[in-house]
């Protein structure tokens, strides 16, 4: 096995086992009723969140274009996870909650999927930064469409009406304009979360590691010469968004299904911007890091609570510091030469079985 | 090797008035380059004009000019990176016109780039993978699910590109990041990379560039061995006069867009045209 393949597994490893650790940790901690209140509401959102950012640094990261739209195809998850969630409960009467869980985050993956593809095809096209004006519009764009959607299901059949609410007497409904979707039944477990991150994680790492991942670094790397290498550089674009869009989408429908309302006003462009935050801060094309900073970014800020005015500027100062330490080559040798003991410890111990 | 070169640049010539610049080994053999009457113009600026070329397979073509006489132009031609505004470019028979980069790279063009365009963040031999792209396939399934294909093909690409590294013994650099590389090696692997498409054309820009004239030296016999290897032809546009006279069995010099001359190294040399144009600044400057 080669030095860059071993590394590469090692990394993969590390990344499984790290979740699979924290998951295990964290349902024991269940059973013993260890866990604050505040922190087992939060597992699901985290569980979100790092699949939001996953997902998102493969677009970034990995086929280095720039999405801000991602909390849009969050909100396509949320709002027909929620959709699907009422309709097979008061359409079907499908009581088992999981069933209508995983069938509500397939739904909402393959909507969010599909809009994913249809922004995708006109502008993946082109070279720049399109798809970031494109996906910054739309966010806002289906912001305001679902203010004005309402989806009621009666006689067992959905309905549908835009602008106004035209429903016949005896409708329940499931998305109410501006009041967004109302009424669901909170079913989401962190059991499911759990196994969402793990089927992104082999997605998108899987992805990165085979043939179609390399040409979608190429196409990064360098467009004209992926081209000129026979790499068609928007088939391979376009598989990287529609990929992440589908797993936003997914991500959406568990977060939607948490609580009992999901409102418009939830998935903004701030959204977006903090999942881009998790990228950067975890590190472009990092998809360890983009798990970690995640998950310390959706924690913190509950736990700093008590200093919540404080909040957005720390989270500013602690973002211009990452990008100095993390560019400057005097901080970089320095903090390298911090860390160098330690990993000459493990060099040792691992080349001495190679040499003896 | 150049001794054989040279043997072959000594035969008899076609008249300068022929799109073929060297001479014919086989009067049945098809062309692999075929460009006719190929012009471009920019907003008015005739970057090329009226460029015919023929280069039949595992011809070595040079392609030379002073500085902006459309040299890369014409690579850029051939490739589709610009759709010519007149003529057509004909790869292995079949006229490209309306094709993209990628559909052209299919038909069996590979190109490097003057300045180098590797995958920096990319280690050496994932950047000939990219090249492999379309030798060795497997589906995106195939990948995600990690199916026995995978891993047969997986295989496949990395003996393949280990092979392919041999011939600049560059696979101790397997690993090594792109980026990373020296210069010269940087140049290497564009060229190994370019090779693992299959192409049945190369065209290289400026490979020795950069390069001490021992390199350049060493480049020059393994551009005579890849032809021989992969039986191939080859388009080169270089400065360096010694690689170009040495290795190229026909040469074509490009002034202001257009051809002003066609031959062999010695007929080139001795071409008043091409002194006055090039070679003799050139060689002024040089003395």
């Amino acid at each position: 096995m080669t030095k860059a393949k071993r590394n590469r597994l090692i990394y993969n490893i590390v990344t499984y086992a790290l979740v699979i650790a924290a998951f295990l940790i964290l349902q024991s901690m269940i059973a013993n009723k260890t866990i604050t209140r505040s922190l087992k509401g939060q597992l699901v959102p985290i569980c979100c969140w790092i699949v939001m950012a996953v997902s998102l640094n493969l677009v970034i990261g990995i086929s280095g274009e720039l999405s801000l739209g991602h909390a849009g195809f969050m909100s396509i998850g949320a709002y027909t996870g929620a959709v699907v969630s009422g309709w097979l409960l008061n359409a079907f009467a499908v009581e088992n909650t999981l069933l209508r869980l995983v069938l509500a985050i397939i739904a909402g993956g393959v909507m969010a999927g599909i809009l994913g593809a249809l922004i995708g095809i006109p502008v993946l096209r082109l070279r720049g930064d399109y798809l970031a004006i494109v996906t910054l519009a739309f966010g806002e764009i289906i912001r305001s469409l679902v203010n004005v959607l309402y989806i009621g299901v009666s006689d067992g059949r959905l309905r549908f009406s835009f602008l106004t609410k035209d429903m016949p007497e005896g409708t329940v409904m499931l998305v109410d304009g501006a009041k967004g979707a109302v009424k669901i039944k909170p079913i989401s477990t962190f059991t499911v979360g759990f196994v969402l991150i793990l089927i992104t994680l082999f997605v998108v790492l899987n992805l990165i590691n085979s043939r179609a991942g390399c040409a979608i670094k190429a196409t990064r790397d360098n467009r004209i010469a992926a081209e000129s290498m026979g790499i068609p550089v928007t088939k391979y674009k376009m598989i990287a968004f529609t990929t992440a869009a589908a797993l936003a989408g997914m991500a959406g429908a568990l977060y939607g299904l948490n609580s009992s309302t999901v409102v418009p006003t939830q998935f903004t462009f701030n959204q977006s911007i903090n999942v881009l935050v998790f990228v950067v801060l975890g590190g472009l094309g990092n998809v360890l890091g983009s798990v970690i900073s995640a998950t310390l970014l959706t924690v913190l800020p509950e736990v700093l609570r008590a200093f919540s005015d404080y909040r957005m500027l720390a989270y500013a100062i602690v973002l211009i510091l990452v990008m100095i330490f993390t560019n400057n080559p005097l901080i970089r040798s320095f903090v390298n030469r911090l860390f160098s003991p330690i990993k000459r410890l493990f060099r040792k111990n691992k080349q001495g079985g190679d040499i003896a | 090797m150049s001794q054989q070169v040279k043997r072959r640049a000594n035969t008899k010539m076609v008249p300068l008035q022929s799109d073929a610049i060297v001479p014919e080994r086989d009067i049945n053999k098809a062309p692999v380059l075929e460009a006719r009457h190929l012009g471009i113009e920019f907003g008015g600026l005739k970057a090329v004009d009226d460029f015919n070329l023929t280069i039949g397979k595992t011809e070595i073509a040079g392609l030379i000019g002073p500085n902006g006489a459309g040299k890369t132009t014409v690579f850029n031609l051939i490739t589709k990176v610009y759709e010519p505004t007149m003529g057509a470019v004909l790869i292995n028979g079949r006229d490209t016109h309306g094709m993209n980069i990628v559909q052209a790279s299919k038909l069996g063009i590979a190109r490097t780039f003057q300045n180098i365009r590797l995958f920096d963040q990319m280690t050496v031999e994932e950047n000939v993978r990219i090249g492999l792209h379309n030798q060795i396939k497997y589906n995106m399934f195939t990948g995600m699910l990690r199916l026995p294909a995978y891993w047969k093909q997986e295989k496949k690409q990395h003996d393949r590109a280990l092979e392919l590294l041999h011939i600049f013994d560059m696979e101790k650099l397997a690993d090594e990041q792109a980026g990373s590389l020296p210069y010269g090696a940087q140049r290497r692997l564009e060229i190994v990379r370019a090779l693992a498409t299959n192409p049945s054309l190369l065209l290289l820009d400026e490979p020795a560039a950069g390069m001490n004239p021992h390199e350049t030296e060493e480049l020059m016999e393994n551009i005579a061995k890849i032809r021989d290897q992969f039986q191939i032809a080859i388009l080169l546009i270089e400065h360096d006069m010694s690689l170009v006279m040495g290795v190229c069995e026909g040469i074509c010099v490009l002034n202001f867009g257009k051809i002003i001359a066609k031959g062999t190294a010695d007929e080139i040399q001795a071409n008043p045209v091409v002194i006055e144009a090039y070679l003799g600044k050139k060689k002024e400057g040089q003395a």
